[in-house]
């Protein structure tokens, strides 16, 4: 029986191997699409099964790799933190390989599918290798990997401008995040040994050295701005609208499911578990900024008209209440209040799978749309689900999910996270009794806004008529996309379904790292029924509700189906105006108009009305131009005064050069007299 | 032997109550209403005579409208009826109401507003996504202002699940917790939101450019719309009894104590009844607010909630 550790490794090897098949098969594309979709589909089951056992048993093993540089070999190490990573990365891996099948077929003919099959296979071994290093060197290495091959991701149709500039930001950001993060490694790594040697770079050192509480903080704050640049956190997360449209759809599946989680990883990893034990104000740090990313980030969701920015914005909002979840955790951790840490890191955790595979669901569904019609604002969709038989039900599934509605999956995490808060009066300190409230009411301000956001996706994408010019020739896709949506959509369902079992698999996490855990309460009344904490103080139980909910729609409809009233089809009453066009319908834009009253203090907007006159008179318009122009003023805020600080620094110093050879010369002369004087 | 039964005949007798009553509830707010604008009224089970009507008229669908169109009004119902079975009316001693919590509810009822809304969008015409729209933005600042609310109450009772709520209620009193009184402020301007009555909507106007939720049921008819309205009587119903339950439960039958139930039900019809007068005071002496401005209305319920929960945690 191989160990979890052998599965996990396996699985690396052979997403690197498969990454070299290309190179071998470059001509015979339509084989090569179907042998590596097959291929990576079996090598992320073994990474899922390897995480799935290794959560279970709750054990950790480890190893050493002797290549790297001399006397720096590389450390690998499977925990259950790693484990459970490592399993949602293996899972939305398999669906997202089994669409990619039937996905790439688009490309052929067109484009080669060449890089887009070395660079993803190259990307699931780097994440996969980020989650089970054990030292700095290695961790950094992966993480390069893992940029680097989403960059040439992202960058594959390279012949559109706004693809290459999206490609520019995110690797930019990424390796701003990266710096800080080598940084944090750096100042943990070396107040182990004084600043003196480099000897003490593996996790193991750093986990038991004891540095100074300022340190230990300054280490902290770089992992977690660093992190957080990698996760989408505002006001890092501009790079995340841009990225993910830009990236062909089943990229930004695995970007946006997995991608984000492993950078959560990194905060988990050095809270917790390096840094020591977690102050008051990390957790309340980790708070805030989710806070603030939840909800701007669904704001900024609301206003978008192309499906796959909105689903972006929506992923910066889903980290948001990861964090909050991990903020609340680090809090009670801090106060040695064990098992509500262990609540609230649950939370965490559950969220995260819930969110990878409900919006690796969405972006596959997305991704079906786009192939289907080549279309990917909503402004020129509509009416699909009467062509698209498939892709409307499972899409629905994934808004339901991600508005956080039962029997789904979305709902059970954000239950979790607000038992966690009302949990909090425990809490002693009078800073947090203030936040707290605050807290709790901005992400049911948040959970409220994503149901709208959702229903204006689903509505306007496959409800009404089709609002495009041309004509509408969508027609449903190819079986493999079909059918990994509706695994994905069947594990929303279960994972919606069966809380209490996934909260038994995953409590080995939060005993590894805050010593606690729910796992025993949680299904103290029986598998039936979660109850977190004690059945007199919540619980919930997903499979009566559904049941009951399922029974009295079906009962009901069976009865109405057997009498005998008649269903006749008529033109639409609409309150007898006769003659609705297409273009009446609600679009987009007309959706996330109250949003834009109410909200509009968040954005940049520019909205302009001009009446184009007849050339008789111009009392008689002949048409109307509406232009709307959102923009995110994280960009005036943050940005623009870096780029113009550095631009006007690097006008300023290159005044030092004069272009004379002599004035060159005379740099070179005062430099070295410098250096002869003080050296 | 029939001591084991009791609680699932008072769960049959708790969904009986809610849906018969609810009926009877606007039924009696139609005649209030009535009697103090000097008109003379149709009768308490009119709403009844009205939804047997519905049932027995054929359906008529639009030539577009899709499976999510004909599958709503059946979730709908499903979900409110789901809803009504989980709050405490005339007993807190509801099995049920183990299975769904305060945070559960307000998501079934998330549940049945979302495939409303997209009923609303299905048959592509202009006052369906006016009517979508304008429902989300409400719901969306509703929503978190009666989790607040509800969250208020749930701290000041320790607990989340709803019998359990009600039973603690019973003990304490109201006018001494300043946490609760915000809450109640709130929850009385939220459950006029979420229930679609005047300042906020006009549950029997005409005019199309009016309506918030009739405008989603608009292509509505026969069976469909028969659940339809049902089902929005059923959320007059449940709002009220939720409130009543949480702030003003007493007279409910408590855990283990069946033999309260009469008292209970009068009590209950009592309360509801005087609810229903106040619901047409109300109605009949403001006038419906321009769209926008029920944002400022739903901030002001946000803030009193959410100032609620503040003054547990700092004064208690």
């Amino acid at each position: 029986m191989p160990s979890p550790f052998d599965l996990v490794c396996v699985s690396i090897a052979a997403f690197l191997l498969i990454s070299l098949v290309p190179a071998l098969l470059a001509r015979h594309q339509s084989f090569l699409v179907n042998f590596t979709s097959l291929l990576s589909a079996g090598a992320s089951l073994l990474a899922a099964t390897g995480g799935f056992l290794s959560v279970l048993t709750g054990g950790a093993e480890a190893m050493v790799l002797p290549i790297g540089l001399p006397d720096l070999p590389f450390y690998m190490r499977l925990d259950p933190l790693s484990g459970f990573f490592v399993t949602i990365v293996g899972l939305l891996g398999f669906f997202v390989s089994i669409y990619s099948a039937g996905y790439l077929r688009g490309f052929l003919g067109r484009r080669s599918v060449a890089p887009i099959i070395v660079f993803c296979n190259v990307f699931m071994a780097g994440m996969l290798l980020v989650l089970v290093a054990a030292d700095a060197y290695f961790f950094m290495v992966s993480w390069e990997l893992m940029a680097v091959s989403s960059f040439f991701l992202v960058f594959f149709e390279d012949e559109l401008v706004e693809n290459r500039r999206a490609a520019f930001i995110y690797i930019l950001i990424a390796h701003i995040g990266a710096i800080l993060i080598l940084l944090s490694f750096g100042i943990m790594a070396g107040s182990a040994t004084g600043f003196e040697s480099f000897s003490a770079y593996t996790f193991e050192a750093m986990r038991s050295a004891t540095p100074t509480p300022l340190w230990t903080s300054i280490a902290f704050a770089a992992a977690f701005i660093g992190f957080a640049a990698k996760a989408g956190v505002i006001p890092l997360h501009v790079w995340l609208p841009e990225a993910h449209p830009a990236a062909p759809s089943n990229v930004s599946a695995l970007m946006s499911g997995v991608m984000l989680k492993t950078a959560v990883y990194g905060i988990l990893r050095v809270g917790f578990d390096l840094a020591g034990e977690p102050e008051l104000w990390w957790g309340g740090v980790v708070l805030v900024f989710g806070l603030v990313s939840a909800v701007l980030g669904i704001l900024y969701a609301l206003m978008q008209d192309d499906i796959k920015r909105l689903l972006a914005y929506s992923s910066v909002e889903n980290i948001g209440i990861t964090l909050i979840a991990v903020g609340l955790s680090m809090i009670f951790a801090f106060e040695k209040m064990n098992t509500l840490s262990a609540l609230a890191l649950a939370a965490a955790l559950y969220h995260m799978l819930n969110h990878a595979v409900f919006k690796g669901l969405l972006f596959m569904g997305a991704g079906a749309v786009l192939h289907a019609t080549h279309e990917r604002s909503m402004e020129r969709l509509g009416g699909l689900i009467h062509k698209m038989k498939w892709t409307a039900p499972l899409f629905l599934v994934g808004c339901l999910a991600a508005s956080g509605l039962p029997p789904f999956n979305g709902f059970v995490s954000e239950w979790l996270i607000f038992q966690s808060f009302l949990l909090t009066p425990a809490l002693p300190g009078r800073l947090l009794n203030v936040l707290i409230p605050l807290g709790a009411a901005a992400l049911a301000l948040a959970a409220a806004l994503s149901a709208r956001g959702f229903v204006k996706v689903f509505g306007i994408t496959f409800l009404g008529h089709w609002r495009g010019r041309k004509g509408a020739e969508a027609v449903e896709v190819n079986r493999p996309m079909r059918a990994a949506m509706v695994m994905a959509a069947l594990s929303c369902l279960a994972l919606g379904i069966f809380p209490t079992h996934v909260i038994g698999w995953l409590d080995s996490v939060p005993m590894s790292l805050v010593g606690g855990g729910i796992g025993m309460t949680a299904r103290s009344s029986g598998w039936l029924w979660l109850t977190p904490v004690a059945a007199e103080r919540a619980s919930y139980s997903a499979p009566l509700v559904f049941i009951f909910v399922a029974v009295v729609t079906g009962v009901i409809y069976l009865a109405f189906r057997a009498r005998r009233a008649r269903v006749r089809r008529a033109p639409f009453w609409d309150c007898g105006f006769e003659k609705m066009t297409p273009r009446m319908q609600y679009t987009a834009t007309s959706m996330s108009m109250p949003t834009r009253r109410i909200f509009g203090f968040v954005f940049i907007i520019r909205e302009s009305v001009k009446a184009v006159a007849h050339q008789a008179s111009p009392l008689f318009p002949e048409k109307y131009v509406y232009r709307l122009k959102v923009r995110d003023r994280v960009w005036n805020w943050c940005y623009k005064p870096v780029a113009d600080a550095s631009f006007s620094l690097a006008r300023s110093v290159g005044r030092l050069q004069r272009g004379r050879i002599q004035v060159y010369l005379l740099y070179s002369f005062v430099t070295l007299v410098l250096l002869l004087v003080f050296a | 032997m029939t001591m084991q039964y009791y609680p699932v005949l008072i769960e049959a007798l708790q969904v009986v109550i809610v849906l018969l009553g609810a009926p009877v509830l606007v039924g009696w707010v139609r005649m209030v209403k009535c009697w103090t604008q000097g008109r003379r009224s149709a009768g308490l089970l009119q709403p009844l005579r009205d939804i047997s009507k519905l049932l027995v008229k054929d359906t008529v669908l639009a030539r577009n409208a899709s499976w999510v169109f004909t599958a709503t009004p059946y979730i709908v119902f499903g979900a409110t009826l789901m809803a009504g079975a989980i709050i405490p009316v005339v007993s807190a001693d509801l099995p049920m109401a183990a299975t769904a919590d305060i945070i559960a509810l307000v998501a079934i009822f998330a549940v049945a507003r979302f495939f409303t809304a997209l009923a609303g969008l299905d048959t592509g015409t202009a006052f369906g996504g006016m009517g979508t729209s304008r429902e989300m933005m409400v719901s969306s600042l509703a929503e978190p202002a009666v989790l607040m609310s509800v969250f208020t109450v749930s701290l000041v009772s320790h607990s989340t699940s709803l019998s359990y709520m009600v039973h603690e209620m019973t003990t304490v009193s109201l006018v001494l917790r300043p946490s609760l009184a915000f809450a109640l402020l709130a929850f009385i301007l939220i459950a006029i939101a979420e229930t679609g009555r005047i300042p906020v909507d006009n549950p029997s106007t005409h005019l199309e450019l009016t309506m918030i939720h009739e405008a989603m049921v608009l292509e509505y008819s026969g069976r469909h719309l028969a659940l339809m309205e049902w089902a929005s009587m059923m959320k007059l119903f449940l709002f009220s009894a939720l409130g009543i339950s949480l702030f003003l439960p007493w007279g409910i039958a408590g855990i283990d104590d069946p033999a309260m139930i009469p008292w209970a039900l009068l009590a209950l019809t009592g309360k509801l009844a005087l609810l229903g007068v106040l619901l047409v005071l109300v109605e009949t002496g403001l006038s419906k607010m321009r769209i926008f401005r029920v944002a400022e209305f739903l901030g002001m319920a946000f803030l009193l909630a959410t100032l609620g929960m503040l003054s547990y945690f700092i004064l208690e």
